[in-house]
């Protein structure tokens, strides 16, 4: 499903990502770990081009792109690459100006081309199965955090990508309301949808993840089951890492 | 005195019309129509600063840094008294509608352009990640919330364009002020006179305060205060 190679992305002088190589199936879920800093928000954010990597290959579905210094993707080769993600931010970033239920038509309106009535039903179905039809009417700042993410996730789902991609989804969440992201991304995990998490969460990815992945400095340390890496884990930096996390 | 106070009122009751009428001839419509063109060449002139496009945003700045550093009474004198002199010569009301757009045009690239930065990198990013262009994601996501932003900048200087309107008399055009001067000197009472003058302008630029209020508030209901 999704395929890396020999990826790179360097922030002027700042290499962020030193050579990734990996490999998620179709209908599984990754969760990369790891420290702050280590590059594992711009790994995610490479997988629909919102960091353009420097160098390496990605494929996604239909298609493939390999990136090199100075090589300038089109347009519409990002467009058509990124169609096949959607994307939740830790910032939730719904667009304040429209209600639940706008924010999960907008794109099915604006970039499938869908008819209102059509966008709307279908917006409908998503918002109740992410637990949220009763607030469809609401503007972002009436919703609480678990809630605005929940519309996140739909608004992503609503354009039926192929891969979902989750940028600590619960980082800017008060603990109580946590428990509802994390239940909504179980169930798509548990439905087969292809899923790439970045997360803290470690009770998630225990329980969630077909792979894990710690990433530190810009490589990849270790990767396997969540049995592998969080109970039989050879490697100092990951123990370290897991120790910290469970600290505190 | 009593005779005094008598002519005065009776010059005041009488050019009241007359003065208002030409501020709903030519104030009213010369505000309006620069007001929306004046908001065209900004919002051009806003995307060619933002689009990071070296020659574009060259123009942009250049035409910026000219129009509001020099004084708009002298931008209107070249325009009318000075262009002739190279063969191009424009009535006074399309050389006011002219100088005004260019002088509104240059202010408000810089009220749009602040606005349109000032809305955060995540919503780019929420749009492009749902699929949008830089252009769809510009029209729907972006300039919705910078318009919000940017109205009561907007409204300010609408509203100083609504007196600015006076400068065009010493161009010739007709209008509020102008009818006033005319009345002043023909009756020797300028005290009396523009005072109704500035009473006139107050009129109009209440009512468009107000109507500000009006829309900032339309613009801002959704949004948490």
């Amino acid at each position: 499903m999704i395929n890396i190679s020999h990826l790179h992305k360097q922030f002027g002088d700042l290499e962020v990502l030193k050579g990734i190589d990996l490999n998620m199936e179709k209908g599984k879920t990754t969760v990369i770990i790891g420290p702050s800093g280590s590059g594992k928000t711009t790994l995610l954010r490479c997988l629909n081009l919102l960091e353009i990597p420097n160098q390496g290959e990605i494929s996604l579905g239909n298609y493939e792109l390999s990136f090199s210094p100075g090589k300038k993707l089109r347009p519409q080769e990002i467009s058509a690459f990124r169609k096949q993600t959607g994307m939740v931010f830790q910032g939730y970033h719904l667009f304040p100006h429209k209600t639940a239920l706008e924010n999960v038509m907008e794109g099915q309106i604006v970039v499938q081309k869908k008819s209102k009535q059509e966008a709307r039903e279908k917006a409908l179905d998503i918002l109740d199965k992410v637990g949220l039809k009763n607030r469809a009417d609401n503007y972002p700042h009436q919703l609480s955090g678990g809630q605005q993410q929940r519309v996140g996730i739909a608004r992503a789902l609503a354009m039926d990508p192929e891969v979902m991609l989750f940028d600590e989804p619960t980082s800017a969440l008060d603990p109580e309301l946590v428990g509802d992201v994390l239940k909504v991304m179980k169930d798509l995990s548990e439905e087969g949808m292809t899923m790439v998490v970045v997360t803290h969460e470690m009770r998630f990815a225990r329980d969630a993840a077909d792979q894990v992945i710690f990433i530190d400095d810009g490589v990849i340390v270790e990767k396997g089951t969540p049995e592998e890496v969080f109970e039989h884990t050879s490697h100092n930096r990951t123990r370290q890492f897991l120790n910290k996390i469970e600290e505190a | 005195m009593d005779d005094r106070a008598q002519r005065v009122i009776d010059i005041l009751i009488h050019s009241f019309w007359p003065i208002l009428k030409a501020g709903l001839e030519f104030t009213i419509p010369l505000t309006l129509i620069t007001f929306v063109l004046g908001l065209i060449l900004g919002l051009l002139t806003a995307f060619a600063r933002l689009s990071g496009i070296k020659p574009l945003v060259g123009i942009a700045k250049f035409y910026v840094w000219i129009f509001r550093g020099t004084p708009l009474l002298v931008q209107l004198f070249i325009i009318f008294y000075g262009l002739p002199s190279v063969g191009l010569t424009l009535k006074p009301l399309p050389s006011a509608i002219i100088g005004f757009t260019l002088n509104m045009g240059a202010y408000n690239s810089e009220i749009l352009r602040a606005a349109i930065s000032s809305i955060g990198k995540g919503q780019w990013e929420a749009a492009f990640s749902i699929g949008m262009t830089k252009a769809q994601a510009m029209k729907r996501i972006i300039l919705p919330q910078a318009t919000r932003v940017s109205i009561p900048p907007l409204g300010n200087s609408f509203i100083s364009l609504v007196k600015d309107t006076s400068l065009a008399a010493t161009i010739t055009v007709s209008e509020l002020f102008q009818k006033g001067q005319q009345i002043a000197s023909a009756t020797y009472e300028p005290l009396w006179l523009y005072i109704e003058v500035a009473v006139i302008y107050l009129i109009f630029s209440t009512i468009l305060t107000y109507a500000q209020s009006k829309v900032e508030y339309r613009f801002e209901r959704h949004v948490e205060k």
